[in-house]
């Protein structure tokens, strides 16, 4: 099981819930995001491009760690892991 | 309404156009470099083409004139996966024909152009500007390599015209199925002197048209003031009498063909405009000669810019001209130009003015 935690901008593509639990298997980040976009394309529209590539100022952190220094979207996630999607510090 | 780097504002008035009711900012935080509001066919659609730093482009709509607002899941405008690109802004919203109330187009980063055929409900890129031979070598101006003008030719359905910063114009005369480049006589000032009249790869920076007279286009330059008598094969200057042929923002008079307003800038490298001084240029002989307009618009201290799609104009009789400033001004005339007024002076930075008619006015 896996959990999918989101900021509040993008709990509208949801029905309001900030978090999605997956029961399916997932053994990477792109496993799981692939799953969020089955239960909602417009949320995995916002993480990701047409190209399937994370947006640039778009983080994922797998239990605290940023992907973008582990495998990104290949990282593992084992079973009962959290990814946590946020908002990069940038902006202007 | 006001597209600006931080969100939309719509701006109501009665048909006086005296006093301004500002509702907003929508889409809090993204910006909005394109709005649409159409009136064709049997219902008004209005677009908005917002852009979140963080979350990326987005093609909204609203069925009641800017109140409400939805928008697609998933996107509609998206590059086909064999395209190796992904939407990087939305340019520009546009209209189809009167006869096809259904048809609209948007230009967007990297330069590509878009068709919808059923109310702006889904979207199929152009192939033939996807696939342009010249593609490889279209080059990126300071704000992205984007297709930011469409010129649809009202009375030929085959007909119509594009523009990209910085590759140059192109038409297509066979319904949009291959493109040739029209930009004989426009100069390229950042290429070698021996070069500076290319095929394509100038800076285009707006291109306007009056429907009445569809052949005749003017043509906002990166340096250069152009119109053309023949649908863009060939292009004469008519800087006549500006500061600057440096400029972004260009506008037709909505029922004058031989009179548009552009807003002249010092240069590329200083983006302010010339002298201080905030001045309207508008020409009423289709570039022979322009005038400026500056009553009620600062004359000092004025070192402003008015971005390519930041001056617009009603369709009242007496028309109403508009423009935005970056820092935020919005200045409106009542008068087509003659005296102008401020009707907001705070906003985000404006990139996108633009007008529409609802209701009783």
């Amino acid at each position: 099981m896996i959990t999918v935690e989101l900021p509040n901008v993008l709990c509208s593509y949801m029905e309001d819930n900030p978090s999605l639990v997956l029961d399916e298997p997932c053994e990477t980040v792109g496993d799981a995001l692939a799953a969020l976009g089955r239960r909602s394309p417009g949320a995995l529209d916002r993480i990701m491009d047409e190209r399937g590539d994370v947006r640039r100022h778009v983080n994922l952190f797998v239990n605290g760690e940023n992907v973008r220094f582990l495998d990104g979207l290949s990282t593992p996630v084992p079973n009962g892991a959290t990814i946590f999607v946020l908002a990069a510090v940038s902006g202007g | 309404m006001v597209g600006t780097m931080k969100g939309a504002f719509v701006l109501r008035s009665d048909k006086s156009r005296k006093k301004w009711r500002i509702e907003g900012p929508h889409f809090r935080g993204e910006a909005v470099y394109a709005l649409l509001h159409d009136t064709r066919g049997n219902r008004p659609r209005t677009f908005a083409a917002t852009n979140s730093m963080h979350w990326g482009p987005t093609l909204r709509t609203s069925d009641d004139s800017g109140a409400t607002w939805s928008e697609p899941a998933p996107q509609t405008v998206r590059f086909p996966g064999d395209s190796g690109r992904a939407l990087a802004q939305i340019w520009q919203i546009a209209s189809g024909r009167a006869t096809e109330p259904d048809v609209f187009y948007c230009g967007v980063e990297p330069a590509a152009l878009f068709e919808s055929r059923d109310g702006g409900e889904s979207w199929q890129p152009n192939r033939g500007l996807l696939n342009h031979e010249h593609q490889p070598k279209w080059q990126p101006g300071g704000g992205g390599l984007c297709l930011h003008t469409i010129v649809v030719d009202p009375a030929n359905p085959r007909r119509m015209l594009i523009a990209i910063s910085a590759a140059g114009v192109y038409r297509s005369d066979d319904g949009g199925k291959s493109w040739r480049a029209r930009n004989v006589g426009v100069r390229a000032q950042f290429l070698p002197e021996e070069h500076r009249y290319p095929e394509f790869g100038q800076c285009v920076h707006k291109v306007v048209h009056h429907p009445s007279r569809p052949g005749r286009l003017f043509l906002q330059n990166h340096w250069g003031l152009y119109r053309s008598d023949d649908w863009g094969d060939s292009w004469q200057d008519i800087a006549n009498g500006v500061p600057s042929d440096f400029g972004f923002a260009m506008q037709m008079h909505p029922h004058d063909p031989d009179t548009v307003y552009i807003v002249p800038i010092e240069a590329d490298i200083f983006r302010a405009t010339p002298e201080a001084k905030l001045r309207v240029y508008r020409t009423r002989n289709a570039g022979a000669s322009w005038q400026p307009l500056t009553k009620g618009l600062p004359q000092s201290g004025a070192y402003e810019n008015v971005l390519r799609d930041a001056l617009t104009a009603d369709s009242f009789d007496s028309a109403g001209i508009y423009f935005g400033t970056r820092s935020g001004k919005l200045y409106g005339s009542r008068d087509e130009g003659t005296t102008w007024t401020e009707i907001a002076d705070a906003l985000p930075p404006i990139v996108c003015v633009k007008t529409g008619t609802a209701g009783a006015a």
